[in-house]
């Protein structure tokens, strides 16, 4: 096979930017993007919101037209998985043998779901919610089910509990530890989003152990719990995080475990071999420098120029403000910043007005702020956090004077 | 299908064909104009498809909602006639319209 200047593995949101900034960046030499998903590059977050809804079609999530690739010569090599990565030949080997040889390698695989392993894991009517063809197959199931368990109370889980809901669903959504967003979010975070799902009719058990998945006819029927109890379900959810996808490169000799380790400019330990999106492990300047995966577009993203930047020999550090968002009903969540590690959290705005903003400390510096349909307060909040600002609590808290007028003491 | 005149970051005034139901930053996607990034896919949760537009068409598209306001905000581009693109439904009443690509942040 035809061997490339630039290979990208992985076609989510950080391939695709990676192709899309180097030609951006007037890069002439040839580029293909291996994904091992049979789909055009395509954007990721409306699978368990928008597309999930069927409020929009799949060619409106398209990342780039198709003619897009073609026209700026960006090779699709499409439904193939890179098993194997050879760096001193520079070479790298696919599921069906083929080799391809590159200059410089971006491995942007991203992960895959994280499964259970409990009995009945495998049954059919059992999903995650990684890639459009996980969406369909739920899509096309759905008519006949009436009980959906989800299993797993982060975003993922929560935005496909919402929109089942507006489906008319009867949803039960389990989550291990005693809150939702646990991993991610204030208590205050969890206790409203908790709230507003319940409000909404969804079921949710918090400390909930799974103990298998029944079937009958190999097909998914209940969620048997360690109480002995069982939910019946026609459907189940599986929203617990992802595995990210490395084991070539580790195989290879690239530093990592949970993920592969990249420096400021995202290279790996091995030569010519960079690594952006959910699978870089990297020191974050929003996470007190401390060695993280981030899974979100925005980081994808960025580090997808910083790559760009990186291979034309214009190197800049990453050292983007992470943000992200959320929708669940009508509400959007918007976040700026890293939570991890705060000390303090003060609550701006009251959560019974469905309008309000949590805002962490770590040792009286601003560091994040998770905005509940609270945009203003997550504009004028990402300059608290690029400044570290330290800010009375008390005057943080009062939402009556915007957070732009508040500056460090 | 509208028709749309779209002024690049470098000048270049391209017209396009919108396909129906969309909104403006799909058009401009769609068409291989490779400048907004977009990268919340219009649902109006980012800045980064802010474009500038022709104020004779101001009275013609969609009133701008709070957050589309806020998020505008955030611009250090930000003019009078700002608006995010995914927020510009394309109908026929906004046929011919002309937006110009604001400066990345």
């Amino acid at each position: 096979m035809t061997d490339y200047d630039v290979l990208i593995v992985g076609g989510g949101h950080g391939g695709a930017q990676a192709a899309i900034a180097l030609r951006q960046e007037k890069f002439e030499g040839s580029i293909a993007i291996v994904g091992d998903e049979p789909e055009l590059p395509y954007e990721r977050p409306p699978l368990s919101k928008e597309y999930l809804s069927g409020d929009k079609t799949f060619d409106r999530i398209l990342i780039r037209p198709e003619k897009f690739w073609e026209e700026r010569e960006i090779s699709m090599l499409l439904g193939q998985r890179v098993t194997a990565v050879d760096p001193a030949a520079h070479r790298v080997t696919l599921a069906d043998g083929t080799s391809i040889g590159y200059g410089k390698l971006i491995w942007a695989a991203g992960g895959d779901p994280r499964r259970l392993t409990c009995d009945g894991h495998d049954l059919a009517g059992v999903h995650s919610v990684r890639t459009r063809a996980h969406v369909d197959q739920m899509m096309r199931e759905l008519d006949g089910v009436e009980q959906v368990v989800v299993i797993g109370g982060g975003y993922i889980g929560l935005e496909a509990a919402a929109v089942l809901r507006k489906f008319g669903k009867q949803v039960t959504l389990l989550e291990a530890l005693d809150r939702v967003l646990a991993r991610v979010a204030g208590e205050p975070l969890s206790r409203f989003y908790e709230a507003e799902h319940r409000a909404h009719g969804v079921d949710v058990r918090l400390g909930a152990a799974v103990n298998a998945l029944e079937g009958d006819g190999g097909k998914v029927i209940g969620v048997r719990m360690a109480d002995g109890s069982v939910l019946p379900a026609q459907m189940v959810i599986v929203g617990i995080g992802i595995i990210p996808s490395v084991a070539p490169l580790l195989e290879a000799g690239a530093k990592g475990a949970n993920g592969v380790e990249v420096d400021a400019l995202c290279r790996t330990s091995l030569p010519d071999v960079y690594a952006i999106g959910d699978c870089a492990l990297h020191a974050n300047r929003y996470a007190a420098g401390a060695e993280i995966r981030l899974e979100s577009v925005q980081n994808a993203n960025d580090q997808a120029k910083v790559v760009a930047r990186s291979i034309m020999g214009t190197d800049a550090d990453y050292d983007a403000v992470p943000w992200f968002w959320s929708n669940q009903y009508d509400l959007r969540l918007q976040t700026v910043g890293l939570s991890s590690g705060f000390d303090q959290t003060v609550l701006r705005g009251d959560p019974a007005t469905r309008s309000f903003s949590l805002i962490y400390l770590r040792e009286g510096r601003v560091i994040a702020l998770d905005c509940v349909n609270a945009v203003k307060d997550y504009v004028q909040g990402k300059a608290l956090v690029v400044d570290g600002a330290r800010i009375d609590p008390a005057r943080l808290a009062d939402a009556s004077v915007p957070l732009k007028e508040l500056v460090a003491a | 299908m509208p028709q749309l005149v779209v002024t690049t970051r470098e000048g270049e005034e391209k017209t396009i064909e919108a396909g129906s139901g969309l909104n403006a930053m799909e058009a401009i996607r769609d068409a291989g104009i490779d400048e907004l990034l977009a990268l919340c896919g219009g649902c109006c949760s980012c800045a980064t498809c802010h474009v500038y537009v022709d104020p004779a068409f101001a009275d013609r598209l969609p009133a701008m909602s709070e957050d589309e306001n806020d998020l505008l905000d955030s611009s250090e581009h930000r003019q009078a006639t700002s608006r995010l693109s995914c927020q510009i439904v394309l109908t026929e009443d906004v046929e011919g319209l002309r937006l110009t690509i604001a400066p990345e942040d």
